[in-house]
């Protein structure tokens, strides 16, 4: 059975304006705190390996969501290097605005882990990325680094 | 199989807010915009555009016969489309209530300093069903005085200062006692 | 009826903190992790996830349960959430249930998380979103003023003081003494109540549990596969859950009407006829001191009006007649919203096994209740537990 009365107008319909407020500090746990500490002090990606598996995640983790082993002991040093597995060039910002110099975004699959990882490419041509492409990790200055994933500028095509 | 403090040793390591706060530990922030404009509907907008008013407005349903208040397009207990509208009064009865010291950021009054706690109470308002009633504000009144069945009737904000919102009745104040006739 | 048997078979959970390094993910490992030891099973042996955990504005995670499925060993598995505020806890455990008495499947990991310290400083701006939008929260409410509400309420309705009821505190922190994963245990006297920092009368900041991150899990397994590898299963012998109206000021706020409709249909199912018998041991939700005989009221433990006279009368103590809390409780252990619950469960698991460590209560009990509560103080979930 239908409501006994309805709004007919669009300009009658009414509507209350109001925010949810919400503040968050995140922790990166603990796996996610050795990540970036290894970013940050010693420019490398950090995995964590399943040998029941054969499988190396990163970022690295506790535990391996395959099997429920706890891998906690078994983090390895990625170093920087990968290839680009899949990417994108993006031309508009959140809300709908063009940019003024398109970002091309990638799923990096770094070498010896099993994992991928998503950053920015830069120091490279939209047009010259292809999947495949050998990619190393930019990193900024040590003292402009803050152990966050940003400590990345990019990745950028690998030289030699 | 005992749950011992051994095994839940490493299963959570407790942090200090100055961890936290001093950087301890590598933290991400995050202050999301969360915006909405919530749809009133048929009964809200009608609700707000009468305490624009100055007056209350109640839903009624004629087969289990109560008014509602906040008016409701649909009974929730008969699972039917309510019937009519009908004004209520603007006063009530003082159903519960609470003397906070606290305020919506979970932050503290200065009650020492002699700010007024503050005193919200569930309402039961006169001419809907009873048990009927609404949240809002008392003020006006010690809060050591406020008892659970005490009359109140709503302060209004003046007609040019409202905006067609819940806070356009300011709070609800102790009713001044009847005249006695004839003095 | 058409429904299966369901058992638990194995409990995890982690020390409840108020501020924990570790993800959501993490925690719901540790807890998941060590429910499987417990049990002795693997991974692989688990058919089915059910994930329970409260808003995800909590964590500050979106879709918190597809983000916790991996932690909680759902990786390629049926996962479902399932989410009644409060009452999530044991509302987990009855979903759990559903997914193994149907017939569905063998066995279903039941696993619930809450970090609620992302929120900071704290979760209030998180849990300002329980009032209507429009037409209340214009008046800035705090969650605190709905319990303070009823808390004033309930005591006016049965002439209760706040001396009788602080002493819910004073026996459920002192309880959790002997909790491992208790984050705010202690002995504590009625006068510390009293006397702690007023948050809105009648509440003071001792008669309210804290804001906590933690996890808890359980197995649960049908019949035939609990015999087969479990020597002392607990069954779940009744279910019940119950929804009042969101309209919370029509409602008299005095008793619970919803725990009282669950609360039959879990006894109904179990063959309970009368409750403050037959029940041995319970845990009903206290997140705050008034809710533990609110709730006695309304699990029918005691006729209205009677739940202080047990407390005063000693009934309610580890060594008395009808234990409530002997966990410690959300008062005592900690209050990470859905995993608070389902340590209720595993408290009553333990007590029915004789496992509870220093916790034991005597008498051996076979039959125990663990209750939730929550929402806009609107559902009413019960499980009914027998050795």
């Amino acid at each position: 059975m239908a409501l006994a009365e309805r709004i007919h107008r669009t300009i009658d319909a009414t509507h209350w304006r109001g925010e949810i407020p919400l503040n968050y500090i995140y922790t990166p746990g603990r796996a996610g705190e050795q990540f970036l500490r290894a970013l940050l002090d010693e420019e490398t990606f950090l995995g964590a390996r399943c040998a029941a598996c054969g499988v190396t995640y990163v970022p690295a983790r506790i535990f391996c969501e395959r099997c429920f082993a706890r891998i906690e002991d078994s983090f390895v040093k990625l170093g920087k290097r990968g290839t680009v597995h899949a990417f994108t060039v993006s031309h508009e910002t959140f809300d709908g605005v063009r940019k003024e110099e398109p970002s091309i975004v990638a799923l990096i699959k770094l070498d010896g882990a099993d994992g991928v990882v998503l950053h920015r490419l830069g120091d490279v041509d939209p047009g010259d990325v292809r999947v495949g492409l050998p990619v190393e990790a930019v990193f900024k200055p040590k003292k402009d680094r803050q152990g966050s994933i940003l400590d990345v500028r990019h990745f950028r095509p690998a030289k030699g | 199989m005992e749950i011992t403090k051994e095994m839940v040793e490493r299963t959570a390591t407790a942090l200090k807010l100055e961890d936290i706060t001093k950087r301890k530990v590598l933290t991400t922030p995050w202050q999301p915009k969360v915006q909405y404009a919530w749809d009133d509907g048929p009964a809200i907008g009608r609700y707000l555009a009468e305490l624009k008013n100055g007056r209350i407005i109640a839903r009624t349903c004629r087969k289990c016969r109560r008014i509602m208040i906040p008016p409701r397009m649909f009974c929730e207990l008969c699972w039917r489309p309510s019937d009519d509208w009908t004004f209520v009064k603007d006063t009530g009865v003082v159903n519960t209530f609470v003397i906070s010291h606290v305020d919506w950021k979970a932050g503290r009054l200065d009650i020492k300093g002699g700010e007024r706690p503050l005193t919200p109470a569930v309402i039961e308002i006169d001419g809907a069903s009873a048990g009927m009633g609404i949240l809002h504000m008392l003020d006006e009144v010690d809060p050591w005085q406020i008892k659970i069945g005490m009359k109140v009737q709503a302060v209004w904000k003046p007609q040019a200062e409202r905006q067609g919102a819940i806070t356009d009745i300011r709070y609800f104040k102790p009713l001044a006692p009847e005249r006695k006739r004839g003095k | 009826m058409g429904y299966r048997r369901v058992a638990i078979i194995g409990a995890g959970m982690t020390k409840f903190v108020r501020f924990a390094q570790e993800t959501g993910k993490e925690l719901a490992y540790e807890a998941s992790k060590m429910a499987l030891d417990s049990a002795g099973l693997d991974l692989s042996q688990i058919d089915c996830v059910s994930v329970g955990s409260a808003p995800d504005a909590f964590d500050g995670v979106h879709m918190k349960g597809e983000y916790l499925a991996d932690g909680s060993g759902g990786w390629g598995k049926p996962v479902m959430r399932n989410f009644v505020g409060g009452g999530t806890g044991v509302m987990n455990v009855i979903h759990g249930w559903h997914h193994v008495a149907s017939g569905m499947f063998d066995t279903c990991l039941v696993v619930s998380e809450e970090k609620m310290s992302s929120a900071f400083p704290h979760p209030a701006g998180a849990f300002v979103t329980i009032f209507d939008h429009t037409t209340e929260q214009p008046i800035k409410p705090t969650l605190l003023w709905i319990f303070a509400i009823e808390m004033n309420r309930f005591m006016n309705a049965h002439g209760y003081t706040k001396r009788d009821i602080a002493q819910v505190a004073v026996k459920n922190k002192k309880n959790a003494i002997d909790h491992p994963c208790a984050q705010l245990p202690g002995e504590i006297t009625v006068d510390d109540v009293l006397n702690s920092e007023v948050m809105a009368y009648p509440v003071n900041r001792l008669d309210v549990s804290p804001t906590s991150d933690g996890a808890a899990a359980v197995i649960l397994a049908a019949e035939h596969v609990a015999r087969r590898v479990c020597e002392k299963p607990v069954w779940i012998d009744g279910v019940g859950w119950a929804l009042d109206t969101a309209y919370w000021c029509t409602r008299d706020l005095y008793y619970p009407d919803y725990v009282e409709v669950a609360a039959r249909k879990a006894y109904e199912m179990a063959g309970i006829k009368e409750p403050s018998k037959e029940i041995h041991i319970a845990e009903p939700y206290d997140p705050f001191t008034y809710k533990e005989l609110h709730h006695m009221e309304g699990l029918m433990l005691c006729k209205r009006g009677e739940s202080v006279k047990l407390l005063n009368d000693g009934v309610t103590q580890r060594t008395g007649n009808l234990p409530i809390c002997p966990s410690g409780g959300l008062l005592g252990v900690g209050n990470p919203i859905s995993a608070a619950a389902v340590m209720k469960i595993i408290e009553i698991f333990l007590q029915l096994r004789g496992e509870a460590g220093k916790r034991q209560v005597p008498g051996k009990p076979t039959c125990g209740l663990a209750q939730a509560w929550g929402d806009l103080m609107q559902v009413g979930t019960v499980v009914v537990m027998r050795s």
